[in-house]
């Protein structure tokens, strides 16, 4: 990160360093929220997505690489898609596909909600980690076809 | 009343996507598009969907950027103007005439046709699932079935994309692998 030949201009590092953590922590806000507020787990996990594509675009693509690699997120990804699938056979320990054993809770509080929380996070890092993972290949699709 | 100024201005800015010579200006008519679409959905009290639209339509627009802008598409419109205008005309036609008769068929706007199902989940759904926000539970626990199908349509997708995206075949990486030892 400390060597100003890749990516853009100082003004647009700084800049944006501060504005991918803020991202970073508003996609887990509207993840945890997702039922209490409007939002949930797609809109999180594209909202973190976005943070690490201003990290690509502000530092190239190296930079953001050394944060979360290819494999760490295909694997991510592939852990995301089986967890939401467990939490779904969960349910026949109640009886039925996908059914809320866990305890309710009171209503508008964090904890609450059974298994819907659990879901979001779960999407949430799903689609995250799978919309950062086409716009690597992407990236990495034009690189390569500019070094031929 | 805001919503036919929010759709007339969609339909001109889809014109302009349209008509527009540069790539780039097509790209963000297209965002202008969606931004509208955000609003409307905002009037129409769908905030989820609102919030959804935007980051989704954020991300396309910088994805499309970044994957197009180095790249002029091939258009071919000389010597096949007469083929294309009647090809067209005829295509808005036919279009035009089977989307009135499924308009017809369409509830009136506002009263939807599952007025049941709406009664039901605004006053079971907190009892049921605990949730506050009942989109979420529809989506997570009502119907969490259609989820699963989506996030498999997702995985998919992804697992596609980087098939058919990527630098060197799995044949060629294990050859090299030999070679270097």
């Amino acid at each position: 990160m400390e060597n100003n030949k890749s990516g853009m201009t100082l003004f647009v590092k700084t800049s944006s360093r501060l504005v991918a953590v803020l991202g970073l922590i508003f996609g887990m806000h509207i993840i945890l929220h997702g039922h209490l507020a409007p939002g949930g787990g797609f809109a999180g996990g594209v909202i973190i997505a976005l943070s690490f594509v201003l990290l690509i675009l502000a530092f190239g693509k190296d930079a953001a690489l050394s944060k979360l690699s290819l494999k760490l997120a295909s694997n991510l990804e592939n852990v995301g898609a089986l967890l939401f699938l467990i939490i779904g056979l969960l349910g026949f320990s109640g009886g039925a596909f996908f059914l809320n054993v866990l305890v309710k809770g009171s209503p508008f509080r964090l904890f609450s909600a059974g298994t819907i929380p659990l879901n979001n996070v779960v999407i949430g890092l799903k689609v995250g980690v799978g919309l950062f993972v086409i716009f690597l290949t992407l990236v990495i699709l034009e690189k390569s076809k500019k070094e031929q | 009343m805001e919503l036919h100024i929010l759709l007339i201005f969609m339909i001109f800015a889809a014109i302009l996507a349209i008509e527009v010579k540069d790539l780039l200006s097509s790209v963000i008519a297209m965002a202008a598009v969606g931004f509208a679409l955000c609003l409307a959905f905002l009037i129409l009290k769908a905030p989820d969907l609102a919030i959804t639209q935007l980051v989704v339509e954020l991300l396309c627009l910088i994805i499309l950027i970044k994957a197009t802008i180095k790249k002029d598409l091939p258009l071919v419109i000389e010597g096949r103007w007469l083929f294309n205008t009647v090809s067209t005309l005829v295509f808005i036609i036919v279009f035009l005439f089977f989307s009135y008769i499924a308009m017809k068929e369409l509830p009136v706007f506002g009263n939807p046709t599952m007025g049941l199902v709406r009664r039901y989940l605004l006053e079971e759904g907190v009892n049921k699932t605990g949730a506050v926000n009942i989109v979420s539970a529809v989506i997570l626990d009502f119907r969490a079935y259609d989820t699963l199908g989506e996030v498999a349509v997702l995985f998919t997708s992804i697992i596609g994309i980087m098939a058919i995206l990527r630098r060197k075949g799995r044949k060629e990486i294990l050859e090299e692998d030999t070679n270097g030892k």
